[in-house]
Parts: C-alpha cells; sequence; structure tokens
C-alpha cells in the first residue's frame, strides 16, 4: 500500500467519523446551491451554454502548440515577458531569479493553486521572501500553516471563533465573533502589504491567444491590487489555460462564476495586456508570465482524458460531491481535491502512488453532471482504475481476475461456483479476504437465499 | 539540452498526434443571416434599449450596487455631491474624463485629478474615486472600466468607494457585445488593464456568509446620465 494511500485511510475514516464538521460544511454549502440554481435558471439554456463551454477549451487544448505560441507571441508584443518551465524546480527557479534581479524584499500573493502545486511560498520563504496571502482564505490558511481545503474556498472548514482566536494571536486584533468584523480586521491587516510589496504575484484563469491578455477572476478585489500597486507583476499559469479567442471568455466567465460560485459574475474579471503602458499613469514596470507544464502534457497525450484539461477550476464538482463533504479536502493530501483532484493527481504525481483516488468515489456522476465544460468526470475514475489494472495489478487481483474468467466462461462450473459459494458464505465472512473484509466492517451481508437465479428460474413456469 | 519551451512545445505536438473525439455543438442556425442577439443560451440581456435598463436596474440591485438615474450632467453633479455630503467624504480623487470632471468640480469636499503619476499612500486615504468607464453590460450588471478610461489600475479598485459615471448609451445588452465592441475600440492596442466590475467587492470566505468590501470598494454607484 503506498504512503499516500495509507494516510489517505486514516485522515478520510478520522473525518468521515466527524458528525459536527460534517454538518459544518453542509450548511457552508446551502446557500452555495441555492444561489447556483437561482443563476442557472436564468440562463436560457444552461446545457446548450454547456456545450459551448466544452467546445471552446477543446478547441484550444487541441490545438494547444499553436495557441501557446500565438498566446506567447501576442503576449511579448504587449510588452510582457514568458518564461518557460518543465516542472515545479524550474517554475520555482525563475521565479526566485526574478526576484533576486529587481532586488525584492516584500511579495504579496493572490490567489493561485498553481503556486500550491509548485510549492511557491516554501521556496520563497527560505530565500528570505516575506511571501503574504491576500486572498483572505488564503490568508487565514496561510496563518494556520495548513494547506488550502478547497480550491475555491480556502478556509470554509473553519470557524469563526477560530478565525478570531488566529487573528488575535497573529495580529493582536480583539476577540469577536462577526465574519464582517474579521473580515475588516484582515482588509486593514493587508492593505499596507500591496502599497509596500515589490513583487505582486497571481495566477491566470484564461489566455487568450487572440489578443495576448490573461485573464483574472476573482471576488475580493485582492488580485486587482496585487496587480496595481506593486512595481513587479508575476503571473504562474499551467499551459492548459489557454482560450483561442476574446469571445470565448463572454461564455466562460459567466460560467465559472455560476457554477462555482452562484454568481452571475464574479465581481471582478481583469485582463491584463502588458505592464504599465505609456500615458498609464499607474501598474508595474514589469510584467512576468511563468508557462508551467509540470506532467500536463503527460494528460495531454492520453486522448480518452485530454478533456481533463478542460478543467476552469470552478469546484463545482467539489461542492456536489458526497466524498469531499464527507472526508473534507484536505483527507486527499493533494494540491487539487474532490473529483477532479482524484482525476488528475495520478497524471500528475503518479498512478501507482494516488490511484487510490479513484476508489474515493461512489460513482454517482454529480461532478460529471455539474461540470460547466462538461468533463467525464467519473467515467475517468474507472478510467485511472483500470489502468491502474493494468499497469501494476497485484498478486491476488491478477488471480482473482484470472479465476473470475475462467469460471465465467463455463456454465457448469459457474453453477457449482454459486453453490459452493452459498454454502461457505458464513465462512467466508469471518476470513481475512481482501476488499471483503473493509467492507464488512461497517456493513451486514444478507444470508445467501436457499436457491440461484438460474435455479428458480428453472422451477418457475418459464424454466 | 534543448531549452524549455522548444522541449514543451514538442511534447505538446507529439501528445497531440493521437486525436480526441469532437465534443458536440450545433452553432446557431442563422442562414447566412447576421445574428441577432449572440448566444442565445446565456442569459438574457435584453433586446430592445428599455428592456435592457430594466435587466441592467435588476441585476444592480441584486448585487447590492446602486444605481442612480439622472437625466443630465447637472442633476449628475447634484446627485454626486448628495451622497459625498450624507456619507462626509472628506477627499476624492477622480478621473478627468469629459464626463467626470464637471461631477468633481461640483463636490463639497475636496477632489484630485489622478491621472499623472502619484502616492498610492494618498489614493489609500481617499474616501471616494470617481471614474467613467467603457461600457455596461446589463445581462451581468457588469461595468468595464479600463486603465483608459478609469485613471488607471488603481483607483477603481483602492478608495473604499467608486462612483461611476456613465451615459445611457453605454448600457449594451450582454457580455459577447462588450468584448465586441472592446475589440472594435482598442484593436491591437488594447489598455494594459481591462476589468469587468459586478458588484462592490465581496467575500464568502469565513463560514460561506457573504460580507462586502473584501479588499475593494464596499460601495459601488453607477451614476446613469441620460
Amino acid at each position: 500500500m503506498s504512503d499516500a494511500k495509507q494516510i489517505f485511510i486514516k485522515d478520510a475514516t478520522l473525518n468521515a467519523a466527524d458528525g459536527d464538521q460534517r454538518a459544518f460544511i453542509r450548511k457552508a454549502l446551502g446557500g452555495y446551491y441555492v444561489n447556483r440554481d437561482l443563476q442557472k435558471a436564468r440562463y436560457r439554456d444552461w446545457e446548450r451554454a454547456r456545450d459551448a463551454a466544452s467546445l471552446a477549451k477543446w478547441t484550444a487544448v487541441n490545438d494547444l502548440a499553436n495557441q501557446l505560441e500565438k498566446f506567447t507571441a501576442n503576449f511579448e508584443r504587449n510588452g510582457g515577458v514568458v518564461h518557460w518551465a518543465r516542472d515545479s524546480a524550474e517554475a520555482r527557479a525563475i521565479i526566485l531569479k526574478i526576484a533576486a534581479d529587481v532586488n525584492a524584499k516584500a511579495i504579496v500573493k493572490s490567489k493561485c493553486m498553481t503556486s500550491e502545486e509548485i510549492h511557491l511560498n516554501d521556496a520563497l520563504e527560505k530565500a528570505g521572501y516575506g511571501v503574504v496571502e491576500s486572498d483572505l482564505g488564503e490568508f487565514i490558511q496561510q496563518l494556520r500553516g495548513e494547506a488550502p481545503y478547497h480550491f475555491v474556498f480556502p478556509c470554509m472548514h473553519v470557524k469563526r471563533e477560530a478565525i478570531s482566536e488566529l487573528f488575535t494571536k497573529h495580529l493582536g486584533t480583539a476577540p469577536t465573533d462577526s465574519p464582517e468584523e474579521l473580515t475588516m480586521i484582515a482588509r486593514r491587516h493587508l492593505r499596507q502589504l500591496y502599497v509596500d510589496a515589490d513583487i505582486g504575484i497571481t495566477g491566470a484563469n484564461f489566455l487568450v491567444a487572440e489578443t495576448g491578455q490573461i485573464s483574472i477572476t476573482e471576488n475580493e478585489g485582492n488580485a486587482r491590487l496585487t496587480a496595481a500597486l506593486p512595481r513587479i507583476h508575476i503571473a504562474l499559469s499551467g499551459i492548459e489555460k489557454v482560450v483561442n479567442r476574446l469571445d470565448d471568455l463572454a461564455v466562460l466567465l459567466p460560467m465559472l462564476a455560476t457554477a462555482g460560485a452562484g454568481q452571475p459574475m464574479t465581481c471582478y474579471n481583469t485582463l491584463y495586456a502588458g505592464p504599465r503602458k505609456p500615458g498609464e499613469c499607474d501598474g508595474p514596470e514589469q510584467f512576468h508570465l511563468v508557462l508551467l507544464d509540470n506532467a500536463r502534457t503527460r494528460l495531454l497525450a492520453d486522448p480518452e482524458q485530454r478533456d481533463a484539461l478542460h478543467c476552469i477550476r470552478c469546484g463545482a464538482c467539489l461542492n456536489v460531491c458526497p466524498i469531499f463533504k464527507n472526508i473534507g479536502g484536505l483527507a486527499y493530501g493533494t494540491t487539487y481535491q474532490g473529483p477532479i483532484g482524484s482525476v488528475i493527481t495520478p497524471h500528475l504525481r503518479g498512478l501507482k502512488q494516488w490511484n487510490h483516488l479513484s476508489s474515493a468515489s461512489s460513482l454517482c456522476g454529480a461532478c460529471t453532471d455539474a461540470c460547466p465544460v462538461r468533463i467525464d468526470l467519473h467515467h475517468h475514475l474507472l478510467h485511472n482504475r483500470r489502468n491502474a489494472m493494468k499497469q501494476s495489478p497485484s498478486l491476488f487481483d491478477r488471480a482473482f481476475h484470472a479465476g473470475f474468467g475462467f469460471v465465467m466462461k463455463r456454465p457448469t462450473l459457474f453453477g457449482l461456483g454459486g453453490k459452493v459459494f452459498r454454502a461457505t458464505l458464513p465462512l467466508l465472512k469471518k476470513l481475512p479476504l481482501p476488499y471483503m473484509s473493509a467492507w464488512l466492517k461497517t456493513r451486514d451481508l444478507p444470508a445467501a437465499p436457499a436457491q440461484s437465479f438460474r435455479e428458480q428460474w428453472k422451477d418457475s413456469d418459464h424454466g | 539540452m534543448a531549452d524549455a519551451r522548444s522541449d514543451i512545445l514538442a511534447r505538446i505536438r507529439e501528445a497531440l498526434q493521437v486525436k480526441a473525439p469532437k465534443p458536440h455543438f450545433k452553432a446557431e442556425e442563422t442562414a447566412g443571416q447576421p445574428v441577432k442577439i449572440a448566444k442565445p443560451w446565456l442569459p438574457d440581456g435584453g433586446e430592445t434599449t428599455e428592456a435592457s435598463l430594466l435587466i441592467l436596474a435588476e441585476q444592480l440591485a441584486k448585487l447590492k450596487a446602486v444605481l442612480i438615474r439622472v437625466p443630465d450632467e447637472t442633476a449628475a453633479g447634484q446627485a454626486v455631491a448628495d451622497l459625498a455630503r450624507s456619507k462626509a467624504w472628506k477627499q476624492v480623487a477622480y478621473h478627468g474624463a469629459p464626463l467626470v470632471r464637471p461631477v468633481a468640480a461640483a463636490l463639497p469636499c475636496p477632489a484630485w485629478e489622478a491621472d499623472a503619476s502619484f502616492e498610492k499612500q494618498k489614493l489609500e486615504g481617499c474616501d471616494a474615486s470617481i471614474t467613467s468607464c467603457e461600457s455596461i453590460v446589463a445581462q451581468l450588471g457588469s461595468i468595464l472600466v479600463s486603465s483608459a478610461s478609469s485613471g488607471g489600475r488603481a483607483l477603481s479598485i483602492l478608495p473604499h468607494v467608486h462612483v461611476v459615471v456613465a451615459r445611457v448609451d453605454q448600457v449594451v445588452p450582454d457580455l459577447a457585445t462588450a468584448i465586441a465592441l472592446m475589440q472594435a475600440v482598442h484593436g491591437e492596442k488594447m489598455p494594459s488593464m481591462l476589468s469587468f466590475i459586478t458588484g462592490p467587492s465581496r467575500t464568502g470566505d469565513i463560514e460561506r456568509i457573504l460580507v462586502l468590501g473584501a479588499h475593494g470598494p464596499k460601495e459601488l454607484y453607477l451614476v446613469l446620465v441620460g
């Protein structure tokens, strides 16, 4: 059993038994369901909108090399600098070099899951830079020293009392149980940090090939401030975030907001084309973009699951997932939690270590139904299970499947096997068989019927 | 060893040797006619100006943004001056657009034009900012500002209150129209920042409870002239 799997089973078991926490998460998501349905109802045809969104991403991802070349040429024409990184280490080295070149001290960040993926904060702090997360949820998680719980709602599992204590401890503020007051504490604290920072680091939601702009989606305004006040702007993005045309955003921006947060649009959807231009009164002197592969091309090479790269990181699949709601986001141990994380993590980090996430699913398909770009999420979990079995089946799996195949092709043997199975079932329950014993720990197995279906059929009028 | 760029592009081209099935989508059947409404499956933005204005008012109200309709520029100045008095603004920064200057001149408090280089700290100390905009999207209640039409990047995000002054004819039905207009106006020379502002800044990060004014303006006013 892989280390990751052992940790997962331990954490998931622990969290699933925490009834209070589960109720808290369900309550927190309650408002989202209401708002999402209200907003979806405003679409004249949500299903066609999903088709269009899916096609926009398909078109870009299946022409990725050409679109990236077009995008980078336009991005550079706008005055930006493009850097390519094959993996996390290269991306970190590029950003550390920029920070050293511009003699930076303080760095302010807006929410960027790709930076979590490459463990950027650790690297920057080790190199002696002060790094502050400015998104409220990320700020709270940074103070807690904990990874994000949900890639859109990073601290949705933390109760207000805990946040108040955290702020008292780190910021010296008076305790309060008002979410509004807590938000204002963070607002006041962070304002000065934007003004003082040398570098602002953001992510990117979309890279527009046609115009060379990057698009950033947010609600709080922290990304706007991060890209406005510091003298250097660095954006970090996966290579798959490309869309061909600006017009594609007319579909993708509203759908991202509706599927992800139950909003018509998020508060700020901002397009950046280069650093401060002549005649503009503010903005950064330099604009850098780091384009990260980090095994995305490995996922691209699998045509069956290539559509997982269409993901616009709205988080809708997490919000509807019964597994996510029961085990919570931290148990996954991944940068991207929930169904999409379970699908892509084995590609990004290795199937052998991470295939167990494919089984952390009831295959109910709620994720696939919720996905605004129609990623076939629950089938991809099955694809990963199949691929893992092909790649490195255990001795038990090989023996079991060989035996099952042999018996299933021989009706007499099948009938006999059934008889033996029914007769020995009470004994089997007590044996420590793989899969079976884990399943029976929390479930009762009904007694076997006296007759098989085939025997009943023969005895009936039809037989 | 090849550089990272050629390496990654080569990996992509190699990966795309095998095709993935194209998703099913039937584009609008227009039979050679120009499409009257772009993307008729998205939320409605109104087919007439009147319909669009109704949708806009409804959307802004839901977003907790305040819409102030005035007949002319004098009335716009009056409305914003009333706001300044009732909120006791002490200092306001504005973008020197033709529509904004007379409004700023009518203010009862000190106001300065933030179009030249300025101290960030000074702007942070302002109670409110007044800017123009590029267009307004009825469908979603979004206001498109840019580093050209709104006095740079910080003016429309740093002060605690943001007031946008616009003409009624700047209202467009939907996002697709606003984007097409943006491309027609700026072509290859896009302003370095274009931002669709949809309501005052907000967060739900604490227990998913809505709080306005997370980092950007807590209050957003749209003064529509005409």
